[in-house]
């Protein structure tokens, strides 16, 4: 099994007619997710590469099957996109969007978790099921199916993480970005609940970074609900405080959102914290392996 | 984005919220003259996006014309270190302003609470200190309440918590209508923090917002084009520099000048340089995709910071191809002249191709190295260790 996506994901792109989301809508394509449409209003009745293109999300849901969808629309109507996606009926919306104003998502996130939606990002580089589908701009080949769950607010260094797993002869579950923004859908607990049910994870890497307290609260939720072994790494130790350090959720304000408080907190629950990229993916197979 | 706190009692004007008025400038002649026009006694206060001025010596109370000359010049050109070792920060210019008839101080706020998703009002009757050390003395003394997102936050809900907060009887319509205008500020400007620190009433029981510390989410400045210009001045050149040229970058103390992709790779290879013993000197991302040109940008920017003795390139190609980071390189190297010595780390996609071409060029102060760690174990040995 798998996390949040599999073989039976039917795949709406909101952006599909643009530069980046027909570059990644057809990737993701090519990797054996099913896109069953692209939506953009305006353009319903286009085509790209095959793939029908609709006016709204709800179109692409009733006429297309779409379950999923995945927004690639320009930061300042992405909020907008988003509250649509939530309403079209789809189970789960993964927003790749970076640079959405926070107090959009403000109201975007109460309104997913009203109606009972999944949210994924955004700012997020989207969610990987390696050899099942891909939905977002996770290159794949760095990730091997295997038995390791990976949550983590960074890109990059996901797939350096993964890619040390691989060369370890390992691989994963699943691969969920949850994105670098203050707000997002989705935060470390709620993927960490989603890996501990999913039958085909047996270790959990968790990759944090500065800035809000997302980490301090899956410490404590990781000792009280998590029975599967989790290895964290933190980055952003020599961050100055004040500095917004790239993702606009990675800030420590004042004295709160230090890397260091949050691998105390970690520690604290026994939770296992690697020095480096390197040293965490170590730590994983070791534990993996016993 | 941090307002300085005349740039945020501005926007308190526009949305209603009584503050005191006053005038900018950056020399002394200048806030001599507007102390003169304002009257005395008025106040001095350094414009620094740090708090603790106060204690650091940057906010006066001038009696008479020499009183104004003298601070305004203690003022101006002063550095002020923040309360958790942020900066120092250079005094650019200060805020004259008529002084206030104080009867009481108080706490008022409006902060994005990031964990629960929703914006947090907190107000104290005990004003005019660290609030931080009021609340951890007694937390009774902070009244902490959320607003509910999906209803609207009216009079009444703002005087409940002013009232909860045991303001002056006489105060409450005036506090809660201020409380309820920060709110509308948050709203209408993106505002991620407002805080009023202190919030006072005057002895003619008038509510007045004596100071503002206010962050403007960057995020939004496309809709907000007076914020917008205020997000163009940067004093740091580099910083400056970084602007113009779209790049990510983030200036720090140290020697060892890095670029790495994505926001999360960057932070941690400033991380892994650190603990390799070197000082970065800059946080650089280079971003998901980059082409050669940006390379070239990024290596000018981290060249003319004149600390910097070495350059880590830590690069994890996703979208990012290794090729385009390898001719980026070998370009910039041609371009502006880098002498300085280059440790490459190269992984992921294409990273076979990137090597050839670095192989090709042959440059004679690259360093390559496999990995992340290597690499930063190299760069800090080049750099002259740490600084």
């Amino acid at each position: 099994m798998s996390i949040i996506i599999d073989g039976n994901t039917k795949l709406a792109v909101s952006g599909l007619t643009g530069r980046e989301g027909s570059f990644h809508g057809l990737r993701n394509k090519a990797y054996g997710t099913d896109l069953v449409a692209g939506v953009t209003p305006g353009k319903g009745g286009q085509d790209v590469e095959g793939t029908p293109v609709f006016d709204t999300i709800a179109e692409a849901v009733t006429e297309a099957g779409a379950n999923t969808s995945m927004i690639f629309v320009p930061a300042r109507f992405a909020a907008a996109a988003i509250d649509e996606a939530i309403d079209s009926g789809v189970e789960t919306v993964i927003a790749i969007t970076e640079g959405i104003p926070v107090l959009d998502m403000l109201g975007t996130y109460w309104k997913a978790k009203e109606k009972g939606v999944r949210l994924i990002g955004p700012n997020c580089p989207g969610v990987l099921s390696p050899g099942k589908a891909n939905v977002g701009i996770i290159p794949d080949a760095f990730f091997d199916p295997g038995p390791i769950g990976v949550v983590s607010k960074s890109g990059t260094l996901t797939y350096q993480i993964g890619n040390e797993l691989k060369q370890a002869g390992t691989g994963n579950s699943s691969i969920v970005g949850i994105g670098g923004d203050p707000i997002v859908g989705s935060d470390f607990i709620d993927i960490l609940k989603l890996y501990e049910a999913d039958p085909d994870t047996e270790l959990i890497v968790m990759v944090g970074e500065i800035g809000g307290d997302a980490e301090e609260r899956a410490a404590d939720f990781i000792a009280a609900e998590v029975t599967k072994p989790v290895v964290a790494y933190i980055a952003g130790f020599t961050a100055p405080p004040g500095k917004q350090m790239g993702h606009a959720g990675a800030i420590i304000s004042g004295s709160s959102g230090t890397a260091q408080a949050k691998k105390d907190a970690l520690e604290a629950k026994g939770v296992r914290v690697g020095e480096s990229p390197t040293e965490t993916a170590a730590i994983a197979v070791e534990t993996l392996r016993g | 984005m941090d307002l300085l706190e005349y740039q945020g009692k501005q926007l308190f004007a526009k949305h209603g919220i009584a503050v005191p008025s006053g005038e900018v400038a950056d020399n002394v002649d200048d806030a001599v003259a507007a102390a003169e026009r304002i009257g005395y006694p008025c106040a001095i206060k350094a414009q620094v996006l740090i708090g603790g001025r106060g204690k650091a010596g940057g906010v006066k109370i001038a009696k008479d014309t020499g009183e104004a000359r003298q601070y305004a010049s203690d003022i101006i050109g002063m550095d002020i270190t923040g309360p958790h070792g942020e900066g120092p920060f250079r005094v650019d210019s200060v805020w004259v302003e008529g002084g206030s008839d104080i009867a009481e101080e108080y706490y008022a706020s409006i902060i994005l609470d990031r964990g629960e998703k929703k914006l947090l009002a907190m107000v104290s009757a005990k004003g005019g200190m660290d609030i931080e050390a009021v609340a951890a003395a007694n937390p009774a003394d902070l009244t902490k309440v959320h607003i509910d997102p999906t209803k609207p936050f009216d009079a009444a809900a703002a005087r409940s918590i002013v009232a909860a907060a045991g303001l002056a009887e006489d105060a409450l319509d005036e506090a809660a209508d201020v409380l309820a205008k920060l709110n509308e500020v948050a709203r209408e400007e993106d505002a991620t923090l407002i805080e009023v620190n202190p919030l006072i009433v005057t002895a003619d029981r008038k509510v007045v917002a004596l100071d503002a510390k206010v962050t403007i989410d960057g995020n939004s400045l496309f809709r907000h084009e007076d914020l917008a210009e205020i997000a163009d001045t940067v004093d740091d050149p580099q910083e400056q520099m970084a602007k113009e040229k779209g790049l990510t970058y983030v200036k720090l103390d140290g020697n060892v000048g890095i670029l790495a992709n994505g926001a999360g790779l960057c932070m941690s290879t400033l991380d892994v340089v650190a603990q390799a013993g070197g000082a970065p000197a800059n946080f650089l991302d280079a971003g998901g995709g980059s082409k050669a040109d940006a390379i070239v940008n990024a290596l000018e920017v981290i060249k003319s910071d004149s600390k910097v003795t070495a350059i880590l390139f830590n690069i994890f190609g996703g979208i990012t191809r290794c090729d385009e980071i390898a001719k980026g390189i070998v370009t910039a190297s041609g371009q502006i002249g880098l002498d300085l010595p280059l440790v490459v780390r190269l992984d992921g996609t294409n990273f076979e191709e990137g090597l050839a071409i670095l192989a090709e060029a042959n440059l004679p102060n690259l360093h390559q190295e496999k990995t992340m760690l290597d690499a930063a174990r190299r760069v800090v040995e080049l750099a002259g260790g740490a600084s």
